[in-house]
Parts: structure tokens; sequence; C-alpha cells
């Protein structure tokens, strides 16, 4: 069978997300809790987590997380690693051996430095330098996938139930502000640790549930700007359409909102003249990155957390908080496990963002008009 | 004068016991295939000169004709064919070149026919347009590489854009190729349903100012009734380069079809034949084009968006990335089945390419040089129904053009004969007799109908899909799959193969 990335395989899933807004880090095991009580909604085929600040010794480098087939395309890897980075530190990621995971591949992280001379003699920003790094990796180098490349944050993922996934990495000894979580569930066997979520680019790290029918639309306008759509997920697409938006095209998160799951025309005919010029704009030009069929997606950043649902709400998401804490999951149960006394609890509707962002954030954020009810934890 | 060789291509069948010798089929053949026999007394028929354009079998109050297919037949030869025959037979008489009107009727493949679409099962939902809505909005025109916001306001205007409700507008046909009527209804159904007509290349005649934002003005070789109020006076200005009937080479309306009105329109002499050359004699070259793309923004003060329409060539894409870094806002590609009032028949059977593979090629390159969303893309030449606009979508095409299509719903039974102006559906005329049975009412109520036909089709097939929005399938070839077509016809139309 062909492996995942030359064929696509549409998957449904289970996701969950909690975030402190004042930046504590708290352990990863609630995250796994959370999950583990939506079991049935994953088959065991694909979990995976996603923690911030978990990193604090090294929050200033590029936390590279690899996976490797064998010791060959590591060594290849390390040689271009080493032309192009200044390896900080570099070990295997500790994994606790257990009973339900099994043909793990080689699991590496390497927290490293870009050589500022080769930044500057390429001509392009430093962030942009690092990502073209991951997708040439990604795209050419056969048997080795970077599966996280942020600073102070990682992805842990692997084909498994997510929980025995959690269990696997050892994220009970992680302690993070935001931890996002995955069970997926594919409709046929890839067996490919890379195929599980989060996608991450970056610090952005997306995990979903839903398999968007605007997939083909949104892929190949991003391969106009470069992006190698490698493992043909609707996730990694949408990792990309956030890294595209908010950090090259440098827009602000409600406009992001507004490009992804955009207000209906009878929404945006009864906004002021001002606001309807602005959405009509970003339907427009941004029209290709529409992201059209059910989806439910966590987006965790260094700066917060945003979850977003299809404009017509097809897959489910819950959102509550409780003092300092914001959750988001598929079933509110998997809030309850881990917060049984909610201080509020709703159903964002659809194309209604949640967005829960640090007390010190740094990001354009501003919702001037919001006659949608569109809650951030924050304001 | 030699005998003519010629015989009926048609053969009328009058049905005697339903005939009730009203006479309505002598009135309403313009050809004078029908004639009263006094002395008889009876209605009689010489189909030499029958175009099968069904006038007559619709009108008769009692059923009693039927027009088909003359039996006659020359001994069976799989080279030497009837048309190949009697082709000879018309230019051994005339010395001349064989003319004909609407599109390409050669039997290549029709490759829209060759692709089916995707419907969601099970792993994401379909979509019932009848109980959620269903966006077909689109927008034509330059799109800025990014969007300039201050404090939740747009600071830079984005260059200006042709609003559809419905990514299908009328093609280019002048007033001279149809009559005015059959503009009128266009113009009308095109205001009605939120999308726009084109003059083509014949000048806006001064009843149609007042559709002026439904209007895309075009700018053709001959420059016929270009001025600056009328460039003024629609949304956008088409520059023609060419059409998918006759790519290469110019146009003719001869003197007689140039009436006072159409004279007065193309600003040019009663009578005179109005002669468009083949290429604009200001256009030799790709900088020449940019040069009249940024003349005409300057004339319109860049309030409106230019297009630039080309015939589907071999080397379509390359042409199409040059219109696009030229300055075009938008590109129209017509396809070798694309219609016309009058072609040169071998001219409009054996050039050009068809739109599927001309669409499909642009697209790509567009998007392998980074500049798709610079310009938008319209292709025509031969949409038929609202699946071909799914399938020109999802290839990549913003929006289609559709000319033939409209036509028919106003009443053309495709005789392909609007060369002759003898058009008894009042469509591809200039007699005065003839236009009024053209009712511009009734033609604007059925040409609009028609879009709001292919529209409830277009939504029923979008949701079918798993999408809400048109924007969504532009591009989206994984919704196609193509079958019946070679490995290399896949690899240029960028589907996967049926079951893939």
């Amino acid at each position: 069978m062909l492996r995942e990335g030359v064929v696509r395989i549409p998957s449904g899933c289970a996701i969950s997300g909690m975030m402190n807004k004042k930046g504590k880090c708290f352990s990863g095991e609630d995250i796994i809790k959370s999950i583990a009580i939506m079991h049935d909604r994953s088959n065991g085929l694909g979990g995976g987590f996603a923690g911030y600040g978990i990193y604090p010794d090294f929050k200033d480098d590029y936390a590279f997380h690899f996976f490797f087939d064998d010791d060959t395309v590591k060594e290849t890897v390390e040689t271009l690693l080493n032309k192009q980075f200044t390896i900080i530190f570099d070990e295997p990621v500790p994994t606790r051996k257990t009973k339900a995971i099994k043909d793990a591949p080689i699991i590496w992280r390497y927290f490293v430095q870009p050589k500022s001379k080769m930044v500057i003699q390429s001509g392009i920003p430093e962030e942009e330098y690092v990502v073209k790094f991951v997708m040439k990796v990604n795209s050419e180098i056969e048997g080795a996938y970077i599966f996280s490349s942020g600073k102070n944050m990682g992805a842990f993922k692997g084909v498994g139930y997510p929980e025995d996934i959690g269990d696997f990495f050892r994220l009970d000894e992680y302690k993070g502000y935001i931890w996002t979580a995955h069970g997926r569930f594919p409709t046929n066997t890839p067996g490919w640790w890379g195929g599980a979520h989060p996608f991450t680019l970056l610090d952005i790290s997306v995990v979903h549930n839903g398999e968007i029918s605007s997939y083909g639309t949104n892929r190949r306008f991003l391969e106009m700007y470069g992006y190698k759509c490698t493992l043909q997920t609707d996730t990694e697409v949408m990792a990309y359409i956030f890294d595209y938006l908010m950090r090259r095209q440098g827009l602000s998160l409600d406009v992001v909102v507004a490009a992804m799951a955009s207000p209906l025309w009878m929404e945006i005919n009864r906004m002021d003249p001002e606001k309807r010029e602005l959405v009509k704009a970003i339907r427009a030009v941004y029209g290709s990155l529409l992201v059209n069929g059910p989806f439910s997606i966590l987006v965790g950043t260094n700066q917060g957390m945003i979850a977003l649902n299809d404009r017509i709400k097809l897959r489910p998401s819950v959102a509550a908080t409780k003092g300092d804490f914001l959750y988001v999951a598929s079933e509110e149960s998997a809030i309850r496990e881990i917060c049984p006394k909610p201080d509020k609890v709703w159903a964002p509707r659809g194309g209604e963002p949640v967005i829960g962002l640090l007390e010190n954030a740094q990001v354009n954020y501003n919702f001037a008009a919001g006659e949608n009810e569109r809650i951030a934890i924050n304001s | 004068m030699t005998l003519s060789y010629l015989t009926p291509a048609f053969l009328i069948e009058r049905d005697n016991k339903r005939c009730i010798q009203c006479k309505v089929c002598v009135q309403q053949c313009a050809n004078e295939v029908h004639r009263f026999d006094e002395e008889e007394g009876e209605v009689l028929a010489d189909e030499l000169n029958c175009v099968n354009c069904q006038r007559c079998v619709v009108m008769c109050p009692t059923r009693a004709l039927s027009v088909r297919k003359s039996p006659n037949e020359f001994r069976q030869n799989a080279n030497w064919t009837a048309d190949a025959i009697k082709s000879i037979y018309i230019q051994a008489e005339t010395g001349g070149v064989l003319l004909t009107g609407m599109g390409n009727d050669r039997p290549y493949p029709i490759y829209w026919d060759h692709m089916l679409l995707n419907a969601s099962q099970v792993t994401n939902p379909s979509i019932d347009p009848l109980r959620e809505p269903m966006e077909l909005k689109t927008f034509l025109g330059r799109k800025p590489d990014s969007l300039v916001i201050e404090n939740g306001k747009l600071k830079e205007k984005i260059p200006p854009q042709l609003e559809l409700d419905i990514p299908i507008m009328f093609s280019a046909m002048s007033f001279g190729s149809i009559s005015l009527n059959a503009i009128k209804s266009l113009a009308r159904a095109a205001r009605q349903e939120g999308t726009f007509y084109n003059t083509g290349e014949g000048g806006l005649h001064k009843d149609l100012y007042e559709y002026g934002a439904n209007t895309i003005v075009q700018v053709a070789s001959g420059r016929f009734g270009v001025h600056p109020e009328y460039l003024q006076a629609g949304a956008a200005i088409e520059i023609k380069i060419g059409q998918g009937a006759k790519p290469g080479i110019g146009g003719h309306l001869p003197g007689e079809k140039v009436g006072r009105e159409v004279s007065e329109t193309r600003m040019i002499p009663e009578g005179t034949d109005a002669i468009s050359p083949a290429p604009h004699h200001d256009i030799y070259s790709i900088e020449d084009l940019s040069q009249l793309i940024y003349s005409l923004k300057e004339a319109t003060n860049y309030e409106k968006p230019v297009s630039v329409k080309i015939a589907a060539v071999h080397n379509v894409a390359a042409i199409a990335s040059g219109i696009a870094r030229a300055g075009a806002d938008i590109i129209a590609i017509d396809g070798y089945r694309g219609g016309t009032g009058a072609a040169p028949l071998r001219i409009r059977d054996n050039v050009g390419i068809p739109i599927e593979f001309a669409l499909a090629a642009v697209d790509s390159r567009l998007r392998q040089e980074g500049i798709r969303n610079q310009v938008s893309l319209v292709v025509a030449g031969s949409i038929r129904n609202s699946a071909d606009v799914v399938k020109a979508i999802a290839l990549g095409a913003d929006a289609v053009y559709i000319a033939t299509g409209a036509l028919i719903a106003l009443g053309c039974h495709m005789c392909q004969k609007c060369f002759t102006g003898k058009c008894n559906w009042g469509i591809a005329t200039q007699d005065p007799q003839l236009v009024k049975r053209l009712n511009p009412e009734i033609g604007a109520q059925r040409a609009a109908n028609l879009l709001r036909a292919w529209k409830h089709e277009i939504k029923e097939m979008l949701g079918g899909m798993g999408i809400n929005a048109i924007e969504s399938l532009r591009g989206n070839r994984l919704m196609l799959r193509g079958i019946g077509l070679t490995e290399k016809e896949l690899q240029i139309l960028g589907i996967s193969a049926v079951g893939e």
C-alpha cells in the first residue's frame, strides 16, 4: 500500500486543548486524561500532543523533533543540519517502553540556532530560513521527517491511541502552559508516524477533526508560495494557511479567521459599510484559503490557542473556562473529566473562533467590530 | 451559369391530413422554402434553401411539419463523405471561401464528458442547498499580493473587481452579428441575475447605455464604436485578440447588414463592409498589448478591470502568462468549439484546441509562476450546461462565458446559418421583420431562467461535494476524475483517473 503522503487519507478525530492564560505551566497528565475519555473517537491509528513552554532551558533555540527510519538517514540529516545550523544540544526524545506502542522509528530532538552568516547570505528572514530547511528535509530526504520545529514547544505523536502515545512520550514529566491533543480515526492503515497529528510549522501546531472539501483549492494556492504539502493531509494545509496568513502576510487573527471561515454573504451584507468593504476584500483576495467542509481545529502558538469551526459547524467543539484556564474539546466530557465544574461552558457557533491569548501576548489582535459574539479569554 | 450540382440537405415532410393551408410556414420562412401554389390551392416546399432552423415546424399550428436529413445519399464512401463532396461543388461554383456559423460541429472528443465529479459520503457530509447557504459570488479582477489593513479598516482599496452573483456571463456578440432585441434580452437577463453581458466588437447601441453596470465593452481590432463614453459606459473593458471559432483571423460584417443603426453604433458609413483586421495593427507584440491595456486604464481612470480575450491555441499557456504580466486583470480564453456569427469553415473546424486543455494548461502555468492570483480566468467555447461550468471551475476557471447556450435559450435552433442574415428566430439578423419576432421581454426572461436553472444545479453539485462557497471549488482538481482518457491527457488536465 502507498504510504501516507503519496495518497490522501480521510480521517475523523477527537481533539482537546487547554491553556493557562497567565502562562503558568502544568503537567501533561491532564491532557492525556482528557483525550483518553474520547477513546472511541479514534481507532488506534494515530495520536499526538503539542506542548508549549516545555523547554525552558532551551527557550530561544529551535527544537527540531525528528523521525528517522534508520541511522544512515540520521547521519545524512546531521551533515545537512550541521551545515546550516549550530546544534546546541541533541538527544533521543525520552520514551517509556509500553506494550501498546510498537514499531517506533528513531525519535531524536535537536536544539539548534541557524548559522547567522548563512541566514544573511540567504537574504530571507530567519524564520523563513528555518521553514525552508524543514520543507526541504520533509520533501527531499526519504526516511527523515521533522515533525516539530518551534521554539520552547514540541509535538509528540505516533501510531497508537493518544493516551498510549502520551504515556510512551512520558508527557506527564513535562510542564507546559498550553497543551493540545489529538486522537485519530483514519479510514485505512498508513501506519506511518508522520501522519499523526499535531502538524506543526515553527511554533504553530494544528490538531484537527474533519475532512476539508476545499483541500485541492487550498493546497494549490499554497503551493504557489513555496509550501510543499508532502503529507497530503488537511491538517498540514491548515498549518500552512495559518503560517501564510499570520507570518507571511502579517494579518491579524480576526482577518485570518475571516479568511478561513468567512462570514456568509448574507451576514456580510448586513455589516456596516467599512467592515463590509474589508470582509469583501478578504473574501475576494483570500478566497482560495477559505476552508470548506467539516472541520474543528485547535491551533497552538507561543502566544496562545485558537479554536475554530467550519462556518456551518459540521464538527463538534465545546469550550469552557475556569479561572485562568481555557478548555476546548470535541466533547464536553473531555473537559469535565479534568475540570468537573467550569465557570462557563459553551458551544461556539460555526465560524466563530475561540481565542485564548496569553496575558502578555504580542500578537496583532483586533476585533474591531464585534457584533458577532466572538469570545476571547482575555477580553 | 452552369447547372448547380447542389441538392437539398433536408427533406420537409408535410402531413397533408394535418395541414390546413394556413400559410404560416410561408410567412415564417425567410429562406422562401415554403410557397403557396394558387392554382393547386396548397402549400408546397422547395427544400434547396432549407437550413433546418425548425421555425416552420415550431410555428405550424397543426404540427403538420417535420424536417429531417435528406434521404438522398451519395454512393457510400468513408473518405469522400457527402460533406466533402458538397464542399467541393460549392467552391467549384463560387471560387470562394466556405462560410459557416456557430461553433465547430466536428465529432472531436468532448472532454467535459470525460470528466466526472466527486460527492461526499460518510467521512464528510454533503450539504443541502435548500437548507443551508450556498454561495456562488465571484470576483473577477486583479487581486493584490496582500491586504493593507489598519485599525480594522482596509487602508488601500483593492483593484477594481467585477462582482458576479453567478460565475456565468454572456460572451461577446456584437450588434450587427446579432439583433438589438437579442442583445437587449441578454443585457436585461444579466442585470436581473447579477452578472454581465459583453458588447462584442460592434459598439454600444444608445438603447443599451442603461445596462452599463452589467456591460463589458469590447475593443477589437476594427475599433468599431470605440469612444470615451463607450469605454466609460461599461463595468469592464475587454480587448479582443482572438476568438475560438476563428483564431488568427479577423471578422467581416457584410455591408447589407450595416443599416442605419448599426452604422451609427459602429461609427461607419451605412452599407459599407465592417472589416476587422486579423491582428490589432497597434499590437504586434506583448509589449504593445501592455500599452493598449494601460491606455484603456488611463482612459478610464483605473476604475475598470481590463480583460484580454484570446483563442485557445497551442501555446496558450505562455501567451496567457505574458498577458498577465502585461497588466491584464482578466484573461478570457475561448476554446475551439466557441461560436461565431460567421467564420471560414476550414478555420473553424481545424484551428485551435479544446478549452478544457487550454484552461488546465493556463491555470497550471500561472500557478507555477506564482501569478495565478493576479488575474482572473474566464473560459468559453463551449459550455453547454451547469456540469460543464462546475468542471471548468474545478479545473481552475474563475467564471465562464456562454453565448451559444444563451442564444439557444432565446430560440436559436443551431442551423449554423447566422452569416446569411436571415435568422428566422430574430437573433442573427438585422431585418426588422425578423428582429421583431424576438420580444426582448420574453427573451430576457428565458435567458434569466437559464441562469437560474444552472445556478440551482451548480448549488446541488457543490453541496454534494461538501462545498458551500464556489471559491473552494476553484482549481480544486481533486473533485474531478478522468474517464476514458490517456495518461498524457490526464497529466495535462492535472486530474486522476476514475478509481484512483
